[in-house]
Formats: C-alpha cells, structure tokens, sequence
C-alpha cells in the first residue's frame, strides 16, 4: 500500500508532446509508471513515445480508464486542463505548471466545488516536483534513484529539499512510503492536512516527515490535525527563518505577510502540537532515525 | 509587480473610483506649471515611490504657495526616502504628482487582499481610515468590516451596500461609495491584481467619495495577459541586483550579507541561507538556478552574485534531482576561469551523476573547496569567508 499512486495506477499525461512533458512521461514509463496514453487538442489519433493520444482528456478516460493525470501544461493553459481534468472524472490530477495566475488557481478552486466532496478530484500543486512512490511509479519530476521503498511518508512544498530528505533516509537505509510534493503557490490543491489525513490512514506508513516553509496558514493547520487527530509520529522542516519579512523567496507563496506565517512562528506551532522538529536541512536523517527507532 | 500611486488612481478612475485632479512632475519647474493648470491656492505635493507610509518619511506635503510647492519638489526629487517598507537603503524619489488639496470631513480604509485560507478575493473595510490597516487591526480591531467574494459570480452589488452601509455613511452617500467599491473590485479582477489598498479614502466637505492614495499590486505570473501593464513597470524603484538577474532570467533576491549563494530549488535555496546564518554568516542573496541548469545558467548566475559588490565567498548547492552534478560542475569551472574569481568558493553537490560532478572539480586543478552535505558546505564558506577577513585586517 501507499497513498495516491501504486503500480496499478492508470497514469494520463496532459501536454505528452511538450518537451518537458516528453521528457518526464519517458522517465515514468522507463520506472515502471503505469502511463496508459497521453493528451494533446490536436494530435488526437497519433501515437507518441508509443502511447495513444488524445484529443480529450473525457476521450483518453473513456478509452484507457485514465485514473490520475499529470499535467506538464504550460501556466497560462495549466488552470483549465486541471479543470478539464476534474470534469472528466479524474480521481487525482498532479499539476506541475510553476506560474499559474493566482485568480486561475481561485477560479479552479471554486470550480471544484461543484463536485460533491466524495467524488471530487485531489489536485496536487500546481508549482511542485510531483509525487512517487518508490518502486511503484511516480507522476512528475522525480529523481527515483534517490528513493528507498520502506514506511516514512514525505509531504512537502519544496522538490529538492523534498530530494534532500529522502536521501538523508536512505543513506541510513530509511525507506519511504510515498513522497507528496504540494507545491509552492499561495493557492495550491492538496494542503499538508489533506496528505497528512492520508498517511495517517495508511497501514504502510509509520511516521510521517513535513518539509514547509515561510508563508501561508497551511502548517499551524497541519498543526491542528497533528494534535488532535494524528496518531502517527511527525517530524516537520521549515524553510526560511532567516527570510526577510514581506520578501517572496522564490516560491510565489514563500512570502510572511500575516501572524503565523513566519519559520520561527511556524516551528513553535507544530512543537506545541507534539511535532519533533529538525532544526536543519542537514539533520533529517538524524530525526528520522530517532524518530522511526 | 508594485505601481506609482498616480498609476493606480489612473487605472481605478477608468472603472468609476473618483481621484483629485492632479497632474505628474520630474522637476520643480513642471511642479509649479501643474498648480498653475489645477489652479486653486492649496497643493498637494506627493513623492511617487514603491512605498506606503511616505508622509511619515516626509514624501507627502501639502503647499499653499508656488513657493512651497517649488521648495517642496526641490527637497525631494533626487532623496531616497526611507520607510519602514523601503528597508534601510530607501527607495529614489525621481517623480512627483501634484494634486488639488481636498477638504476631508472622513477618512475610511478599503482593502481588497486574496486571502489564502478562503482562497478568495476578501473586502476589508474600517470606518478608521488614515492609519495602517494593522494599526487598525491592533488598535480598532472591531471597526474591521470583511466580506469575502465568490468567485463563481464576482462581487454583487449587495455585498458593496452593506460594506457601505456598515461603514455609517449616510443614506446619500451609500450608491457612490458602492459604485467605488464594486470599481476597485472589477479592476483588480479585470487586471490581475494581487492588492488593492484605498487608504484613505474620504468623503469631501462637498459630500464626494474620493480615493486619496491608491495602492495597487499586481500578480507576476498574469502579466502576460495585460502588457500595458507590465509597462508601467518602474526599474528605478527596484534593488538594481534584482533588476539585473530578474533580466536574465533568474529567480534572485537581494539581501544584506557576504556570502553569495546559487542553490536549485526555491525550499532548499531558504535552507541554504538559514544554515548559513546559523553557521554565522550572513547570505548576500537568494537565488534559485531552476531544475535543468545548463552550464551557461550556471554561469549566468556566478555574474549575477558577482554583481553584488558586497559578496566576499560564494556557496553553490547543488540537490540534482533531475538536474546532473556533472552538468553544474562544468558551470562552476566555466564561471571560475570565464570570471577569474579569486574569493573563496565551496561547492556541495549531491544526486544524479555526483561522482562525475566531483571528478570534474578535483580535476580541473582550480581552488575550489568541496562539501558533501549543506551543513558542512556552511560552515566551510563561513569559516574561508573569515579567514579572508582576517587576512585583510592582520
């Protein structure tokens, strides 16, 4: 078991004939990723890296029985094929677009609403790595050498520091369960809440390890669920106590703008509410080991 | 991206917000020309930088003489004001807007922020206008009116009554004050803004709603869709460091310290400054090189480090996911020989290919100090960094 994607999972790419999207759906399919076809408006009809495309991502689901899309759709078209992907029933849309007007990401928010909540679509990013479970398949940028199969989950904004814990782990042989990159727009899909629910309910993930970072409400919320509902234990990374205030680091959402959202304020949350904080970058191993012991 | 406040009135009137007249000015001469075309006896004379809080800091000046204004205009083209959104270094006052003066009998604040948990457009309001909203919030936090807009349906015209009404305007005034709210709204959705902030914005002695300053941001990654406002983009009031990057397509941002850092990955690029100051160094910037870094990015990004003349060391960190160390080595050993860099340089490269990453480096027979993880890499440029230090005073 994992969470969101297995070996049986029936992957559709959105934008397959894309450089990047070329790319990165050869690099799944060469990992064992289950990629049933592809889509493009246009190129309906013709076959690319050996898989069927389509014109619709309705016509690819109604053909391969697509479960979960990764979108490599660039940002100013990213917010519609998340939503062409919702309408079409897709249970989990994976989205890697880093620059989606953040109105377009309000606009796909409310627009998924308008499915009731059992069957509505899981979006995860836009702006992220993507996600993978090791020895399964992965659905994004993901580098599955660095990853160990084993019972750790990892839930985090950032893809490479998402990178350096899972190494730190399997260099003292840490396996993980799956690794969920949320991305780091201010409006984003799945919050750190809505994947740790997931790990929690996971019988193959023991611990879980949060990589977050300066801005947002995301982590005090994570907070919460941690304290009141998390059995499972937790250790978190914030990234930015030396950011500026009112700075955006890089990510459009790595900015402090209100209480709560600052490294310092973030960490002492979550310590309240039980977390084992690593204190650097440096140290995930470390934590982990201890914490999994 | 952030506007003069005379650009943001321009574009709020379009959709029905009311501003004093008021006319632009590079010089003292054309300040005193703009109160002759308002006529009248009262001026105010404003400096246009990419900051609130400019009265404090002595940007905003009201002037009943030619005279005044003259002087006025004189002591502040060519200042750096500093406020405490401007940091330390301030930002060049180099326009000015000249407005009629208004007669104020209320003062109210109207902001329209994106709120990330409701991850919707939120109106905030106070019938305390004039000071900062988290003056208000700390201060008057009941006088604080919010409501929060569906974006399926835009703002109707209900939700501007109440705020108005809520406010206590009178009974005449509530159809102008929601004509003003529903025109900030359609602009910042029409335009892609990020903020809209009337502060104040006051009802007249002559019973008019008019917006006296206009804060206005608008989203980066929109831009695309409306080019006439990315040409209101003004480089003079940005850090030049970031200009330059920003130019060549790096994710770059200025700060205070020594050590220049190129790091993929916005998350590991924060960590790569936190460890550094934890280390006891000071970072010069962040700055982010991307996933598939080409060896000319590389080098791209060594120039812009380089163009900080504070930075005294350089730490590259590299986590090559679907980047490759070999790839980034090539880069370094570009950017040392191209640049002829002479100050200390570690580098920490792990992921894919970083056996051949580090061959490279060994090889290339150039100073360059290698680390296997962040920490270690830290505390190597800090120490190399004081060393230099050292070097010089002794």
């Amino acid at each position: 078991m994992s969470i969101i994607i297995n070996k049986d999972t029936k992957v559709l790419v959105t934008g397959i004939t894309g450089r990047i999207g070329s790319f990165h759906t050869q690099d799944m399919i060469n990992h064992g990723t289950n990629v049933v076809g592809g889509v493009t408006p246009g190129k309906g009809g013709t076959k690319h890296l050996g898989l069927p495309v389509f014109n619709t991502v309705k016509g690819a689901v109604a053909e391969t029985g697509a479960e979960l899309v990764v979108s490599f759709v660039p940002p100013p078209f990213a917010a519609d094929s998340i939503m062409e992907a919702a309408d079409a029933g897709i249970k989990t849309c994976v989205c890697i677009a880093d620059g989606i007007p953040a109105q377009d990401m309000i606009h796909v928010k409310r627009y998924m609403r308008r499915y009731k909540k059992e069957d509505r679509m899981r979006l995860i990013g836009p702006n992220c790595a993507g996600i993978i479970t090791p020895g399964e398949g992965f659905a994004g940028l993901m580098p599955p050498h660095i990853y160990k199969p084993g019972r750790v989950g990892i839930v985090g904004r950032s893809g490479t520091l998402g990178y350096e814990a899972a190494s730190q782990m399997s260099e003292r042989g840490i396996g993980v369960s799956s690794s969920i990159g949320i991305g780091g727009d201010p409006i984003n899909g799945s919050s750190f809440k809505d994947i740790l629910e997931l790990f929690e309910s996971d019988p193959d993930t023991d611990a879980v390890v949060l990589v977050g970072e300066i801005g947002g409400p995301q982590e005090a919320e994570a907070a919460e669920y941690i304290r009141d509902h998390m059995t499972k234990p937790v250790a978190a990374y914030i990234a930015g106590l030396s950011a500026p205030k009112g700075r955006r680091m890089g990510h459009a959402g790595a900015i402090v703008s209100a209480f709560g959202e600052s490294a310092q304020e973030k960490v002492d949350i979550l310590k309240q509410a039980g977390v084992t904080i690593v204190p650097t970058p440096s140290s995930f191993g470390d934590v982990v080991e201890k914490l999994v012991a | 991206m952030d506007i003069h406040e005379y650009q943001a009135k321009k574009l709020l009137q379009k959709f029905g917000v009311n501003i004093p007249r008021g006319g632009i000015a590079y010089s003292p001469e054309q300040a005193v020309y703009r109160c002759s075309e308002l006529s009248g006896d009262t001026w105010v004379v404003k400096a246009q930088i990419h900051s609130g809080a400019r009265g404090k800091a002595g940007g905003v000046r009201i002037c009943r003489s030619e005279q005044e204004v003259w002087d006025a205009a004189q002591w502040m083209l060519g200042r750096k004001l500093i406020t405490h959104q401007t940091g330390p270094q301030g930002k060049m006052v180099s326009r000015l807007y000249i407005e009629e003066a208004t007669d104020i009998r209320q003062e109210i604040y109207l902001g329209f922020v994106m709120d990330r948990k409701l991850e919707r457009v939120v109106v905030v309001a106070s019938a305390q206008g004039g000071m900062e909203i988290e003056e208000i919030s700390a201060e008057e936090p009941d006088s604080i009116i919010r409501s929060v807009v569906d974006p399926a349906v835009g703002m109707q015209a209900f939700q501007a009554r109440e705020i108005a009404f809520s406010l206590g305007l009178e009974p005449q005034l509530i159809a102008q004050a929601s004509k003003t709210i529903m025109g900030c709204y359609q602009m910042m959705s029409e335009m892609d803004a990020n903020m809209v902030e009337i502060n104040p914005l006051v009802v007249t002695a002559s019973n008019e709603i008019v917006a006296l300053d206009a804060k206005v941001s608008f989203d980066t990654n929109a831009l695309y869709r409306h080019p006439k406002i990315s040409e209101l983009r003004d480089k003079s009031q940005e850090d030049p460091r970031e200009t330059y990057a920003g130019d060549r397509g790096l994710n770059y941002i200025g700060l205070e310290g020594e050590i220049g850092c190129i790091v993929n990955g916005a998350g590991l690029a924060m960590a790569t400054l936190d460890m550094i100051k934890m280390a006891g160094g000071e970072p010069a910037n962040f700055l982010d090189v991307g996933g598939g870094a080409s060896p000319e990015r590389v080098l791209k990004s060594f120039k812009a480090v380089l163009n900080d003349p504070n930075v005294e060391a350089i730490l590259v960190n590299i986590f090559a996911g679907i980047n490759r160390c070999d790839w980034i080595a090539e880069g370094v050993i570009l950017a040392v020989k191209e640049l002829d860099l002479k100050m200390p340089l570690v580098v920490r490269l792990s992921g894919t290919n970083v056996e051949e990453g580090l061959k490279l480096l060994a090889e290339s027979g150039l100073n360059i100090e290698t680390a296997s993880s962040l920490a270690e890499a830290a505390d190597k440029v800090v120490r190399a960094w004081r060393a230099t230090q050292m070097a010089e005073a002794s």
